[in-house]
């Protein structure tokens, strides 16, 4: 059974088919990356998986069960995380509060009135925070940090939910060419360690080439290939509507 | 049938003035994002203005015409005057400081007023053209009223005209949708907000002026404008003209019909059709999404961890509370109790606004019925003093809960407006059943036992205060609140980690409604009475001043903000008679000088 499955998406805003029809797969352990010219409709594809859209027709399934028109909350007890395309953190805590927050999301305690914060889940905060090479981090002010920082703070947050699928918007725009390669690197070895399956949409295909198993290419709401990285570069319809324009 | 076409076209009539007015407060906002609370406060000095000159005029229709223009230009000159000396300073403030700011400025106006005009209700003797009826069968209907019928759409048109076929009118259209893009394209905004602020002003002085022939100049107009005008420019969408007009049109409507069916609940029903409005359509019927909420209240701050001295410095401060009553008289003891309960009120306040980031303008209402709920228990029930004060609390949390269910998912100044509407609606509920409350007259009498004394009422009131105020401190450092913080600080990422963000949230404005009541309750036994201003603006400002001059951002803010407020209260504006005139511009300073407030300015004093 696969981990993630897409059946015929469909998504229209007034007359335009953003996602016409999309249908795919995505096994766990596998990273995935959905590509696509601009205006080709993955960042509406990607909203209707992460819940944020309602799709006008077709099903998505996560281990079997159906969560089309679930809402966020349900995804994340199905094991679903995301990252989103500019980083979202609490600004008000501290890097490891904002861990300890989603571990007690995740742990159903967050309807105690009582018991302070502070020291619940400490330790595995800090280990998660290990994870993604933050402990230095773990007690500044989350405002404060760089955007490399942010999003790397981002997947300890989405680590704490233990996700079997992690969804990543853009997992590294506006980042520099050092501080991308580390990034798709930590990706590819959380992927690996804990068998997360991973899609992720991206624009610079350096990091797209660097990780992923699979790519998906999107034109005009609807795939029009899918394959190994060595596959696509050899597809000439993607070098036509796609790859071209860099080359 | 003529008795309806009278009635409705009595509607239209008072509709047209309250367009004038709301058409003002909706072009102020849409251009500079300023819900401008003193917008009644301009209606009411174009009444008095208006006064001054149409009483120096001959009587005849061309006097009385350039009367109304002269007073539009006085007031939009006054208007432009406050713009360019104060509302220029606080564009960059969160939504929540400005309407206060601008409520410190209503507070002043008020006051002035009264100084040069003298507190008596001043009318103007009729000119005989503004006597004429014509005939609707068996009705007589003023002309003067058939004049304002077509000011209201004239003026509509006046100003869409404006709008669309002037440069100054593209400007102010185009600042509505997009602020940044203006100024980007090189216009001086400076100069676009100021007269866009004068232009506003001066219609909602001109609507004070019109009011003269069939009312009078007098201090209570600010606030029955401005509320009205509120409502008004909610339900049409803020910064929509085309709603402010039809707003003005069901309201003007509602309140004639209201009068006439339901003359019991017609300040309810104003109030519920916004609400109604509002759970339909979260941004009124044209108006452009909100600002997100939490932004609306403050910038929020990293929060680092608490702080071992101040528990020292509130167990201390404990231990003098409760030794007070061996050392002090009766008066002292008063005030102390007084504080202990505005400790809990502001408290309460302060877990919505801090933590959940929810703006209200209408925490009163809870501690109103916190108050009635105590107080109909007794008189009604002879209930005794614990269940009566177990009542306030319990009636205060559930209807807070009913509350919170219609507005948890609302947003920014919407949610303020309406938190505000409920309050009026607890307020007009108490004050017009007066079979049951009294009405105005309040009820009297409620002391504690004779058995308890002044002291042991002090005590009980200490010790409930104490512990209520440090359960919703707890609850601040724990999952609950870092969870309420969480959805504060970023919505998507709270729901993204699995948070229940709408059952946080109604679980937030629950608590605090119930907190609220216990202060209430407590309060009505202290003072011996109730009166229906306990749900009234006043004290909803009075909760926001003490939340904001101890500090939102700060846990320890609403306890330093009661007690500052209490003593400054007592000492500062019981000597003055200029009471409003001396906390409006305390306010000023506060939002001005000391956005943080204490608790905030300490923390950045102490972290230098």
């Amino acid at each position: 059974m696969s981990l993630l499955r897409v059946e015929s998406l469909q998504k229209s805003f007034g007359g335009i088919h953003a996602v016409a029809g999309v249908s795919f797969a995505l096994a766990a352990g596998e990273i995935v990356a959905l590509i696509g010219p601009n205006g080709a409709g993955k960042s509406t594809c990607f909203n209707l998986l992460n819940g944020q859209l309602r799709p006008d027709g077709g099903r998505i399934l996560v281990n079997g069960s159906d969560v089309t028109d679930e809402p966020v909350r349900a995804l994340c007890q199905l094991g679903v995380s995301r990252g989103f395309q500019v980083a979202a953190t609490f600004t008000s805590m501290s890097v490891r509060e904002n861990v300890q927050i989603a571990l007690l999301s995740r742990a159903g305690e967050i309807w105690r009135f009582g018991v302070s914060v502070v020291e619940r889940f400490k330790a595995d905060a800090i280990a998660l925070l290990d994870r993604v090479g933050m402990t230095a981090l773990a007690e500044r002010a989350c405002g404060t940090l760089a955007y490399g920082d942010l999003k790397r703070l981002e997947l300890a947050v989405a680590l704490a939910g233990a996700p079997k699928l992690l969804l990543l918007d853009e997992p590294s725009a506006g980042m520099a060419v050092a501080e991308r390669a580390a990034m798709m690197a930590l990706i590819r070895r959380l992927a690996d360690e804990h068998t997360i399956g991973v899609l992720f949409t991206e624009h610079n295909m350096d990091a797209v080439f660097s990780i992923a198993d699979r790519i998906l290419v999107m034109d005009h709401g609807a795939l029009i290939a899918a394959g190994t990285p060595g596959e696509i570069r050899a597809n000439r319809h993607v070098q036509a509507v796609y790859l071209g324009d860099d080359a | 049938m003529d008795f309806l076409l009278a009635q409705i076209l009595t509607g239209l009539a008072s509709a047209s003035s309250l367009f004038l007015v709301a058409a003002g407060l909706t072009i102020i906002f849409g251009v500079t994002r300023v819900v401008n609370f003193a917008h009644g406060s301009l209606c009411m000095l174009g009444a008095y203005i208006g006064w001054t000159v149409l009483s120096h005029t001959s009587r005849d229709p061309a006097a009385f015409v350039g009367g109304v223009v002269a007073t539009f230009a006085i007031v939009g000159a006054i208007g432009a005057l406050l713009e360019a000396t104060l509302l220029r300073r606080i564009y960059h403030a969160p939504e929540l400081l400005q309407l206060l700011a601008t409520f410190g400025v209503m507070l002043m106006i008020q006051d002035m007023t009264l100084w040069i005009w003298g507190a008596g209700d001043l009318t103007l003797p009729r000119a005989p053209w503004l006597r004429g009826f014509i005939r609707l069968g068996e009705e007589r209907f003023p002309v003067y009223d058939l004049v304002l019928i077509f000011l209201g759409p004239g003026v509509l048109g006046a100003l869409w005209l404006l709008l669309h076929r002037t440069r100054f009118g593209t400007l102010i259209r185009a600042a509505t949708e997009n602020r940044d893009m203006v100024a980007a394209l090189g216009i001086d905004q400076r100069r676009l907000f100021t007269a866009v602020f004068a232009l506003g002003a001066g219609l909602a002085g001109m609507a004070g002026a019109l009011l003269l022939p069939s009312g009078s100049a007098n201090l209570h107009i600010d606030l029955a404008v401005v509320v009205d005008a509120f409502v008004v420019v909610v339900i049409g969408g803020m910064g929509s003209l085309p709603g402010a007009f039809i707003g003005s049109m069901m309201i003007g409507l509602l309140q004639v019909f209201g009068v006439l069916l339901l003359p019991k609940i017609t300040l309810v029903l104003v109030f519920l059709v916004m609400a109604i409005v509002l759970a339909i359509r979260p941004n009124g019927l044209f108006g452009q999404p909100a600002a997100a909420t939490a932004q609306a209240i403050a910038r929020w701050d990293f929060v680092g961890p608490a702080s071992s001295l101040l528990g020292w410095i509130g167990a201390a401060a404990l231990i003098v509370a409760t030794a007070a009553p061996l050392f002090t008289g009766a008066h002292v003891l008063g005030i102390m109790t007084e504080a202990a309960i505005a400790v809990l009120f502001a408290s309460s306040l302060h877990l919505l606004m801090g933590p959940a980031g929810i703006a209200s303008f209408g925490h009163a209402a809870w501690f109103g019925i916190g108050a009635y709920a105590s107080a109909l228990a007794t008189r009604w029930l002879a209930a005794p003093l614990p269940f009566a004060l177990l009542l306030a609390p319990i009636m205060a949390g559930v209807l807070a809960a009913l509350f919170g269910v219609a507005v948890v998912r609302l947003s920014g100044v919407y949610l303020a407006m309406l938190t505000l509407a409920f309050a009026q609606i607890v307020w007009a509920v108490v004050f017009q059943w007066n079979t049951m409350t009294g009405g105005d007259n309040g009820l009297l009498g409620l002391w504690p036992p004779e058995a308890l004394g002044l002291r042991g009422y002090y005590w009980l009131t200490l010790t409930l205060c104490t512990a209520a105020s440090v359960l919703l401190r707890r609850m601040q450092r724990a999952p609950f609140g870092y969870a309420l913080r969480a959805g504060r600080d970023s919505m998507p990422r709270a729901e993204a980690i699995g948070l229940p963000m709408v059952h946080l949230r109604l679980a937030a404005v629950t608590i605090a409604g119930a907190a609220a009541g216990l202060a209430g309750g407590l309060y009505g036994f202290a003072k011996g009475s109730v009166f229906p201003g306990y749900a009234g603006i006043d004290r909803s400002v009075d909760a926001l001043l003490m939340v904001l001059l101890g500090g939102v951002q700060t846990i320890s803010g609403p306890i330093v903000g009661a007690l500052a407020y209490t003593m400054l209260y007592d000492g500062l504006l019981r000597l003055t008679t200029a009471w409003r005139f001396v906390l409006g511009a305390a306010i000023l300073v506060l939002v001005v000088g000391f956005p943080r407030g204490i608790a905030g300015a300490a923390r950045v004093w102490h972290g230098r």
